[in-house]
Formats: C-alpha cells, structure tokens, sequence
C-alpha cells in the first residue's frame, strides 16, 4: 500500500506540493479531484521519479519501501504505473517493441524469463482485443499521430500488459468518448485484486459511476483539503470548487 | 634512416636485378621503411607482382599527389600527418602491436563483450600480437574457419562466372578488366586522399557480375581470405554488367585497432544497364579512448558510376567508429531513369568528429535519387552532413529527395547541416527536408517509468530515428548494427 506523509515539493525553486498526506491501502481506489494547476499531475510525477521536480520534505512509501529513494525505472520494477495526463510521443519506436521492452524489462527485474516476439504478440492481441482496440495500435509508432482519446487508450493497454500494483492514472478518462471511458475503468476493474491499488486523478464524477472509488480526496494548492466517500465526487459536480476555495483562503 | 637506406638499396637492386622474389627471402623485407617516394611505390609494385602498367598508373597518381594539397574545407580538426612518417608497405600489426590484453583500451574490451565476441577474437581485433596470444591455436582456426567458408563460397560463385578476389589478385589474373575500369570513376588526382590510395593502394577486393547474373550470395569483405587484415589504402572495384544484381557488405561491428592511423579507402562502383548494386557498410574503427586519443582518421573516396540505363546504385552506411570521418559516398548518375541511392547513419560520441554525406550528379534524363541521413551526435562531438546535389542541363525531370535529421544527446555536441543544391535543369525536382531534435527528457522519462533503464530508453529511441536506414540493411547486419548503436552511445546521458 501507499503511505504518503507531509510530501512537499517544488519545480524551479517553485513550491506546488506543500505537505500531502494520503494513505491508500491495497486493494483501494482513490480518486483525487481539484483545480487546475492545483498539483494533481505533480504527485503523480513525484511519485514516479521525474527529476525536475525537488523533493523538499516528507516521505512516501510503497508497500515499506522508500519509493523516493528510488530511479523510476526502479519504481516501475516495483509496480508503480503512471497514465500520463499528456502521454508522450515516441517517433520511430514501434508500440509492439516498446511494450514487449518494457514488459522484458520488467520481467527481468523480478527474475522472470522475456518473452520472445510471437509469446509477447500473442499477449498483446488478447489485451487490444479485450480493450476494443484495433491490432494496428501495435504496429503504429508510439502515441505518433495517435488522436487524444488513442493516446489514453494506449496508456490503458500499457497498464493491461505491465499489471501493475499501483496505478496512477493522470486524467486518463479526458477526452474520451462513452465508450472509451467504460473501457478505461474496464481496465482498471480488471486489474483489481487484494494486492493492487489505484489513484485516479479526474475532473468528472462520470468516471467514478464505472470505477467506484473507495475514497475521493480533493486536492488545493498543493494540499488535500477535504476526503470522503464517493459521494464527494457527487457533490462537487454539483457545487464546483469555490466553497472549498473560499475556506482554504 | 639506416633501415631506409638499407631498404632503398635492396629496391634498387631488385629492380634493377629483376629478380622478382628477392623479398620472399627475408622476412625483414616485408616492411617498407616509413616514408613515401617513387621508391617505395616500385617497391610495392614489385611485391605485388604488378603488369608494368600498373606500376606506370600508380606514378601517375603520386605525380598528381605531390602536386596537391590536404583538403581543409571538412569541419573536422586535426593535427598535421606527417606523410612521410608512415609505412605505405607494411604488416606493422606484427611489430607495433600491444604485447597482451593487459596493454589494450579496456574500454574497448568492454565493447567486444558487450558485442558478444568470443574471447578469443577479441584480442585479434584488438591488435594483439597473435604469437603472444595465449592458446593461439583457437584464433588460427577462427580465421581457419573463414578461409574453409570463403572457399565453399567460391566455389559457387565461379559457377555463375562471379569474379570475387582481392584486388591485387585481379590485376595479375584479371588485367583486362581491371585496366579498362580502374580510375574511371574516381580518377587518380581526384582528391589528395584519393590520389595517395591510388599510388600506394595494396589491399581490397575486386567484383564482377557478367551480364544478367544475380549474385547468388551477399558478399561479404568478411569471407574475404585476408580480411582481417585490412588494409590501410583499400581499394575496391565492383563491375555490375547490363541486367546483374550484386549485394556487398563492407566492414564489421566490432571495433577495430589498428596502428595505422591514418585509413584512406577508395571504392569505385559502376552499373551497367538495369544492373543494380547495393553497397552496405557498418564501419566500426577505434574511434580513440574516451578524450579521443589513439583513434583511426578515415578519409575515404567512394563513387558509383550509373552509366546504364535505369541502372541502380544504392549505399547504405552505419558509421559510429573512427576519431575522424571524412565521407562522401557518392552517385554519378549517367543513365537514363538510372536511380542513386545513399541511406546513412553516422554516430559521433565523446570527442569524434565525422564530416560525411553524399554527392548525387544527376546527368541522364528522369534519373533519380534519393538521401536519407541520420545524424546523431552525443558527448562533445561534432557530427556534419554536407550534400550535394547536382542537376546538369541533361538532366531533364531528374528527381532528388533528401531528408536529413539530426538527433542530439545532451548539450555538449554539435549537429551541422550543409547542402548544397545546383540546378541548371529548370524541369528538375530537387526537395530538402531537414530536422534537428534532441532526446527529450520527457522521453526518457516515459521510457523509465515503464521500466526501461535510461540506457535502454536511449537505445530504443535511436533506434527509432534510425529505422528508415536500417531497414535497408541486409538482416543480419541490421540486427548487428542495432546492438553496434546501443553500445556506441552508452553513457551518453545522465
Ligand atoms: N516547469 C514548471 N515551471 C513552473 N511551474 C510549473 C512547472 N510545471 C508545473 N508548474 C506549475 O505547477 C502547478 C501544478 O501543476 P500540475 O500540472 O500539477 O496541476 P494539475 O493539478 O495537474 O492541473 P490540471 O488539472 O490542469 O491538469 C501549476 O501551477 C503549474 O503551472
Ligand atoms: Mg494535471
């Protein structure tokens, strides 16, 4: 499970994280919601390890160890998976190849054998199939000239093959036509079980009537101000942020 | 100078004596003093056993040689060579050589492993004395092995009338041939490296495909006999009769020492009507330890004639080794409809330096060409595409695409792009895309949270850039070639 405790940090000597505490035990799905530029994507980026952003003080552990200790390709090993709000272009770099890397690399790291070419397709085919995505997906270069939606679908499939034990997923619904938002938390149901653990980072309550979160927290200048039950989603649809705003100042 | 005197006497003497083992005899012989006179290239000739034409071809060249100055125009810096300090006839790889492993770049030792070069060869490559080797007999077969390949090859190759043998061989055995197409593509006083190599040019390999013949077989500089020896003036000639087809693969991806520092190649190619030649090269020289001491300058001369109709000629290029690169392989495009060809990958890291492109002169009516370049540079080295495409007034409809991207790791490098364009066709096409873009570090990023070390990221991702060259690639090298890039940027970021 994840235990994140007074985690602040800063990017260009800009503070965006000012003392996060946030338990998310296994098993659990958490939402977390707030404003624009309220920090969101920063904890994810922290929790995974990108180096421009400076960890000033705090602590997050994963399943006991010190994840901020960690190289990402570290943490990754551990099982932490981050969906990225704006996923990243990767010309040349075949989808197929890039994911077989990444799962070998993985598979590696826990002592496990690679797969060849013809295991890992056959895997792969199965999760496209499963995920409704066409087999092309595979074959098209990493997120180049994907549309926006094909871009988060893409990151789903990622995750589908990766299995992680903590997932981040960074606005993964954005953008998304119905259906593929019913995929989404498709993948993300698929992958639940005892041991694994999910943040869901989303500006829409529509999310959370497929994926039901068993806490939603929102997040304000860089703080969780306020957690519930899935209700709180509810009502912030409703009500929008100001209230929230209008107490924190 | 005693040795020089000595051997300049011995020269004389021979030749004037005509006595034409007179070298066979002492071993000593075997060594041309350092130094380069009319002398030593009589000396050579003799010792190649040479028709008294080609020793009058090769004064010709020197002639023009001495008249002519080092190019300076490449972006490429280095101390002056002493021409007069180095061996033109030589096998220093015996005398000059580290003593054992012990003495050899580890880095370099590194490398062959991560290559997966058998122990064994990797101290052969590295320049070892081979009688200092220990357990030499498992060398001597390896080089054993690929005599016993070279000749089943053969075997097959003569079936289909295809002449593949050392250059110096077809001049004593192929006289005719050789004299009727040597020079005609890159003439003796072309340029002043390719004027050297013409004078003093000892080692390389000679093809030809008659008419109609598709070589059965990619031919390899590697089933050579003699290969590994390879030589510091080279000198190769394909001949591609009307409608043959020939694949030839050059070099290999292990690195390799050699205490010659100066290469000076020239490689001469040329097509007949619908002949097509596709020529490939993964050139690895020790490009130098990490501060760029002790690495190979390669200044080389490679030209393709296409004087056939609809003639094709088509080089494909991995180059990550060397201190400094100096090359152009170019297309003169003759034929009508005939196509040219240059798909390139050059890779500098540390303090390498590469100065390389193409020219493509378009001559025939509707001929066409093609450049794909990929440029990567990482560390503080300076890598510089410079093209030249050239539409002659015949050359009505004449087509040229170049697309030329650089890729940058890390600050520290340079990337630089010169084309130059000439047109003096007005219904010629000549198109020029070109992009500099660096290795992100949200790539990276990306790259590592799915669990990718930033080595592997870096790899993954030039591999990517490079894909449209190495797909032209025959297989295997392909596949060699992918792992050679990997390798040739580890540590060249973080
Ligand atoms: N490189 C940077 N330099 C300066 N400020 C930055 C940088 N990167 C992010 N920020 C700032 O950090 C704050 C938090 O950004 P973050 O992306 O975490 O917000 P978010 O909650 O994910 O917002 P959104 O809902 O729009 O995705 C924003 O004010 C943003 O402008
Ligand atoms: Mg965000």
């Amino acid at each position: 499970m994840l235990e994140i405790r007074g985690l602040a940090a800063s990017i260009n000597e800009k503070p965006i994280l000012n003392g996060i505490d946030l338990e998310v035990p296994a098993g659990e799905v958490h939402a977390i919601m707030g404003p624009n530029g309220s920090g969101k994507s920063t904890l994810g980026y922290v929790l995974s390890g990108r180096e421009d952003y400076a960890v000033t003080g705090g602590t997050a552990t994963f399943n006991g160890v010190d994840l901020l200790a960690m190289e990402p390709e570290q943490r990754a090993a551990a099982g932490l998976f981050l969906a990225f709000q704006a996923p990243i272009e990767l010309p040349g770099v075949n989808n197929a190849n890039f994911l077989r890397t990444a799962l070998n690399a993985l598979r590696r790291a826990h002592g496990e054998s690679e797969l060849d070419a013809v295991q890992f397709l056959k895997l792969a085919k199965a999760e496209t199939k499963r995920l409704a995505m066409p087999d092309d997906m595979l074959k098209r270069n990493v997120n180049v000239g994907f549309s926006g939606g094909e871009k988060k679908r893409n990151e789903v499939l990622q995750m589908a093959l990766l299995r992680p034990k903590l997932a981040i997923l960074d606005e993964t619904d954005s953008g998304l036509d119905i259906d593929a938002l019913k995929i989404v938390a498709d993948g993300v149901n698929a992958l639940r079980r005892p041991e694994f653990s999910a943040l869901v980072i989303t500006h829409h309550q529509r999310l959370l009537d497929y994926l039901v979160p068993n806490k939603v927290h929102v997040l304000l200048h860089g703080r969780i101000v306020r957690s519930g039950g899935p209700e709180l989603a509810k009502e912030l649809e409703k009500s929008g942020y100001a209230e929230l705003i209008a107490e924190a100042a | 100078m005693a040795a020089v005197t000595e051997t300049l006497d011995t020269v004389q003497s021979v030749t004037q004596s005509g006595y034409k083992w007179g070298f066979e005899t002492t071993i000593e012989m075997d060594f041309a003093p350092k130094g380069l006179s009319e002398d030593i290239i009589r000396l050579i000739s003799t010792r190649k056993e040479e028709p008294e034409w080609m020793l009058e071809w090769r004064l010709k060249a020197y002639a023009a040689w001495l008249k002519m100055e080092e190019p300076h125009w490449a972006r490429v810096d280095h101390p002056p060579i002493d021409y007069q300090d180095l061996h033109y006839y030589a096998a220093p790889k015996k005398r000059a050589g580290p003593k054992s492993l012990d003495e050899v770049d580890p880095e370099l030792l590194k490398m062959y492993e991560k290559l997966g070069i058998p122990l064994k060869e990797r101290a052969i490559l590295a320049g070892v004395d081979p009688d200092t080797v220990e357990d030499r007999q498992v060398a001597v077969d390896a080089v054993f092995d690929s005599v016993s390949v070279a000749t089943t090859f053969q075997a097959t190759l003569r079936k289909a009338g295809v002449i593949f043998c050392p250059i110096s061989e077809a001049i004593r055995e192929h006289p005719d041939l050789v004299k009727q197409y040597l020079g005609t593509v890159v003439p003796t006083g072309d340029n002043f490296f390719a004027a050297l190599n013409s004078a003093v040019f000892t080692d390389g390999s000679f093809v030809y495909i008659p008419k109609g013949v598709r070589c059965p077989m990619e031919l390899s500089t590697y089933f050579r006999i003699n290969a590994r020896n390879t030589g510091q003036f080279e000198r190769t000639l394909i001949i591609a009769e009307a409608g043959s087809h020939v694949s030839y693969l050059e070099g290999c991806t292990a690195p390799q020492r050699d205490e010659n520092q100066l290469h000076a190649a020239v490689v001469e190619l040329i097509a007949m009507d619908d002949a097509q030649i596709k020529y490939s090269t993964v050139q690895n020289w020790y490009p130098g330890d990490a501060n760029g001491k002790g690495g190979i300058y390669n200044f080389v001369t490679k030209r393709g004639a296409c004087r056939g109709a609809r003639s094709k000629i088509s080089w494909t290029q991995v180059e990550t080794g060397s201190a400094i690169t100096w090359k152009y392989p170019s297309c003169v495009l003759h034929g009508e409809d005939s196509v040219g060809e240059f798909y390139s990958v050059a890779v500098t890291n540390n303090h390498q330096q590469a100065d390389t492109g193409t020219k493509m002169i378009h001559i025939g009516k509707g001929s066409r060409s093609t450049i794909i370049s990929k440029g990567i540079s990482a560390g503080h080295s300076n890598n510089t595409y410079r093209g030249l495409v050239r539409m002659l007034p015949g050359a009505a409809n004449a087509r040229n695409f170049t697309q030329c991207d650089s890729l940058l790791i890390g600050d520290q490098c340079g990337a630089h792009t010169v084309p130059y364009i000439e047109s003096r066709n007005p219904t010629a096409k000549v198109e020029h895309e070109a992009t500099t873009s660096k290795i992100a570090d949200d790539q990276l990023f990306y790259c590592r949270q799915r669990g990718l070390s930033e080595e592997d990221a870096v790899s993954l991702i030039v591999n990517g850039f490079c894909k449209d060259v190495l797909k032209e690639l025959p297989m295997e090298f392909a596949v060699e070639a992918q792992k050679l890039l990997a390798v040739s940027l580890e540590g060249s970021v973080g």
